[in-house]
């Protein structure tokens, strides 16, 4: 049952890790332990049949993008991931959708807890209409956090995570609306992170800003995926080879293939994800 | 590495979705959270006004609610008999008010879309005059009308037309009905402009296109299309008008006369006003209580069927715009 | 024909700064006129003055006497402790409806809320009026015990009454203004509905929140009918709510009709008539004021 406050213990802010650094290997994708895991999911819009019979794994610490042409169903798969589409009128669902074992769509299930271990990140950036800080520590705060060093601490480390700190610690205070767009995504990535999820969702994040800014995004990405499990959403497939290590092809509503991202860019089993990914259609 | 799961699933046969949706399956514990039970109680109580209000008019008035009490007139002190000479000055003031505010509204609105230019800064002066207009006590209004129409248009029509003899420089109907009309002139500006604003561009350039002038086109074009929504705009001015006491109060509004008005210099009784006299200036309350009531309710009744009236028209032209 | 609409447009404009101009006009002569002052002057209305020999100078208004006095503090009293209860009565009904309608009410009980707030919109302040005499004023001096029947909070709660339409319109148009994107973002981080509620609408519907309620007390300050019929109409200058009251508009009401055209007493009731529009205007102009800002807040740079 999933109903546990996460507590925030006190960490020595450290810098994200990079490669050939031997401790950080170590917390390397686990390809053995699967985080999260859909069985038999299908999903409908009304009468709209928008996902059949979905079996996805998601393996931790890992990122594993979901690509394919529009429309197919990946942005909804996703969005089934945190129970996003719960209040979507006509959404229903069956099948089996868990974290850890535990199917996330149990009655009894906190939502508002599950979204806590489950972050996501948008499309579309969009932080508050209130301070950076203010920002960051929203998470924070609804969890009951009410210490200032802890909520400052917290903001601080999640800043520097999503490689925002430098651009803004002078800045704390102001308005979010006056960074830029690629800013502004990047403070949203710091805000889902200072509630230490698990598990993060990300919906075409870089999809809006500019080639400098997703390049940072993407970065940002490989170095969090030490810590986090990773599950994006993307329709650039240069962008999935570079920076995912699972992808899975969604078409029509199909998962069509799952695999390594190595296996799926260059000897799909299927004719479909290899028409897909040589760019025949979509 | 793990295996690579790469299989298609084919779907042969789409299995029937569930009955019940995922928001219906949250509802309860959404629902039974404080905030949505408390805003729901706060507006619950809201609707809980009303339904006093109203069955409390709707009660005490309509055992007398005759054809004899809407067609009869007052006997006995106001404790018997009908109302009708309110209900008639009511529809004249009404009816005089109308066909002074439409046309100055109409033309108003008119102008601010289709003759002024934007930026001008009379434009701009005006859409400010005509907005805060609507925010201006009706009690200032009424001011306006004794201070304006009676005391100075009115006694000068006197002094010029009739040798100085009191005709025009006192309450009268034709006063009161032009007070209400500007207090009501900014209703129909507004809807006049609504409906104005959902004729789409292209019917304007083809219209031009073929060589109209502009008042060619906006008779021939706009206003036809418009005459729905102008009509809602009349239609809610009376029903204010009717409603409004405080303009009239001194203007022309009197509690007992003997006549019906007829000439535009008469005054008038009106259900408004003869609400408001009866229930503070009345003798004996208590006695006169029934009659009062119904009058309530004919008040109510008739700014309420107006409201409706236009609020259906009003959505019958939105439904067919919106097509 | 053009000229027909422009000189129509222009009539109907020129009557609305002639209202503007003519209540200025009339007012004026309680600055500038000798003859006005010997009866009463601007100091004369807001010193306390003598009213009996025996007691203490206090504000009084008794243009009707042997020595009118014009004190203006117990009219403006008046009105601010009417329109005070009816703005605290209001509020919270119509802003508690605002949310539940834009945040929580399915759609049939939207549908009820709607025409409910219209027709309530609809109803004729002199109908209020009367229910709150006839009616509400009895139960209340009942229930609650009180001295006098017709006081300030039975008038403050019949306004109150009137103005849940306006604030419950402007409330629930800022509440569903704030863009989707914050619920949602607000969701995804684990925020329960009322967390979102408290923190991310509220605060961004705030201003326009707080502009429905300056329209809701601008509304009320100048509404007649209802204080004529249920406030007193005594000009007291007390502190308790309970107590009679005159206001600003009541007794422009009250007293134009035996005035002497011309006399002190005229263009002091043309004074006070000034003063209420000016008021309003003002109290308009700043609830606009904040629409304009929420609007400029919420559309400006998201992303």
């Amino acid at each position: 049952m999933i109903d546990k406050v996460p507590t925030l213990p006190r960490r020595p802010a450290t810098q994200p890790s990079r490669s050939g650094d031997t401790e950080a290997e170590s917390r390397m994708a686990d390809p053995t332990t699967v985080k999260m895991r859909s069985r038999g999911l299908d999903f409908y819009y009304g009468a709209n049949h928008v996902l059949h019979n979905v079996d996805f794994d998601v393996f931790a610490h890992s990122v594993t993008a979901l690509i394919g042409p529009s429309g197919c169903g990946k942005s909804t798969f996703l969005r089934t991931l945190n129970r996003m589409n719960d209040q979507i009128p006509g959404a229903r669902l069956t099948g089996e959708v868990s974290i850890d074992g535990n199917d996330i769509y149990d009655p009894l299930v906190d939502v508002t807890a599950l979204r806590r271990r489950i972050g996501m990140v948008f499309q579309r950036s969009n932080p508050f209409p209130k301070s950076i800080y203010e920002n960051v520590a929203f998470g924070l705060r609804i969890a009951g956090v009410r210490d200032k060093r802890v909520l400052d601490e917290t903001v601080e480390e999640s800043l520097k995570l999503s490689a925002l700190w430098d651009e803004v610690k002078d800045d704390l205070n102001k308005p979010a609306f006056m960074f830029s767009g690629g800013q502004q995504q990047r403070l949203c990535i710091a805000r889902a992170l200072a509630v230490r999820p698990e598990v993060i969702l990300m919906d075409e994040p870089a999809s809006a800003l500019d080639p400098i800014s997703t390049a940072k995004i993407e970065e940002l990405i490989e170095d969090l995926k030490v810590r986090y499990t990773i599950v994006i959403v993307t329709h650039n497939m240069q962008q999935a080879a570079r920076i995912s290590q699972y992808t899975g092809f969604f078409y029509m509503g199909d998962l069509v293939e799952f695999g390594p991202t190595a296996k799926i860019f260059t000897t799909p089993s299927e004719k479909r994800t290899e028409d897909y990914v040589t760019g025949r259609f979509g | 590495m793990a295996e690579a799961t790469a299989t298609t699933r084919s779907v042969s046969s789409s299995p029937e979705p569930p009955r019940e949706t995922l928001a219906q399956r949250s509802r309860w514990k959404r629902l039974l959270s404080p905030l949505p039970i408390l805003t729901g109680f706060l507006a619950v109580c809201v609707i809980t006004m009303l339904v006093v209000i109203l069955w409390n008019i709707v009660a005490g008035g309509v055992g007398r609610l005759t054809w004899e009490f809407m067609t009869g007139a007052p006997t006995h002190g106001m404790t018997e008999g009908g109302i009708f000479p309110a209900i008639f000055g009511t529809v004249f003031l009404v009816l005089l008010m109308t066909i002074a505010v439409i046309p100055l509204g109409v033309a108003t609105a008119i102008y601010l879309r289709y003759y002024a230019r934007p930026d001008a800064w009379f434009a701009r002066a005006v859409r400010v005059a005509v907005n805060n207009l609507a925010g201006v006590p009706a009690i200032v209004f009424g001011l306006f009308g004794l201070g304006f129409f009676i005391q100075f248009v009115g006694r000068g029509i006197d002094n010029a037309f009739f040798g100085g003899a009191l005709t025009f420089g006192q309450p009268a109907i034709i006063w009161a009905s032009l007070t209400l009309a500007l207090l009501t002139l900014p209703v129909v500006i507004v809807a006049t402009e609504e409906a104005m604003r959902t004729i789409p561009n292209d019917y304007l350039e083809a219209s031009y296109a073929l060589g109209a002038t502009r008042w060619q086109t906006i008779s021939r074009v706009v206003l036809p299309n418009s005459l729905t929504g102008i009509l809602t705009g009349g239609i809610l001015a009376v029903s204010r008008g009717a409603g409004e006491v405080a303009p009239i109060m001194f203007t022309g509004a009197a509690y007992f006369l003997p006549y019906l008005p007829k000439k535009l210099n008469d005054q008038f009784m009106e259900l408004g006003y003869h609400v408001y006299v009866m229930s503070t200036q009345s003798p004996d309350v208590e006695a006169t209580l029934p009659v009062l009531y119904s009058t309530v309710l004919v008040l109510l009744l008739l700014t309420f069927a107006l409201n409706a009236l236009g609020v259906l028209i009003r959505y019958r032209l939105r439904g067919r715009q919106a097509v | 024909m053009k000229y027909v609409i422009t000189s129509a447009a222009f009539a109907a404009i020129a009557v609305i700064v002639l209202i503007f101009v003519f209540i200025g006009r009339e007012a004026l002569p309680v600055f500038t006129s000798p003859e006005v002052h010997e009866e009463v002057t601007i100091a004369k209305m807001v010193t306390p003055l003598e009213w009996r020999a025996s007691k203490p100078k206090t504000y009084v208004w008794q243009p009707v006497s042997e020595v009118p006095k014009y004190s203006l503090f117990p009219l403006v009293l008046g009105s601010l402790k009417a329109t005070f209860v009816a703005i605290l009565f209001a509020t919270p009904f119509a802003v508690g409806a605002a949310m539940y309608s834009s945040e929580f009410a399915p759609r049939q009980a939207r549908e009820i809320i709607k025409p409910v707030i219209e027709m309530l919109a609809g109803i004729p302040s002199v109908v209020l009026g009367f229910f709150a005499l006839i009616v509400l004023a009895g139960w209340l001096k009942d229930t609650f015990d009180w001295k006098y029947r017709l006081n300030a909070t039975t008038a403050g709660i019949a306004l109150g009454i009137a103005v849940i339409p306006i604030i419950y319109t402007v409330a629930e148009e800022a509440l569903r203004a704030v863009p989707r994107q914050y619920r949602e973002a607000g969701q995804a981080l684990g925020a329960s509905p009322w967390q979102i509620a408290r923190r991310v609408v509220l605060p961004a519907a705030a201003p326009g929140i707080m502009a429905a309620v300056a329209l809701g007390f601008g509304r009320a300050i100048g509404e007649t009918m209802i204080v004529l019929m249920a406030s007193g109409n005594a000009a007291t200058w007390t502190l308790p709510l309970t107590d009679s009251v005159r206001t600003m508009s009541a007794t422009i009401a009250a007293e134009m009709a035996e005035v002497v055209n011309g006399s002190a007493h005229y263009h002091v009731l043309f004074f006070v008539g000034a003063l209420l529009f000016v008021v309003t205007f003002l109290i308009n102009l700043l609830g606009e004021m904040y629409v304009g800002r929420l609007k400029r807040r919420l559309t400006g740079s998201a992303g």
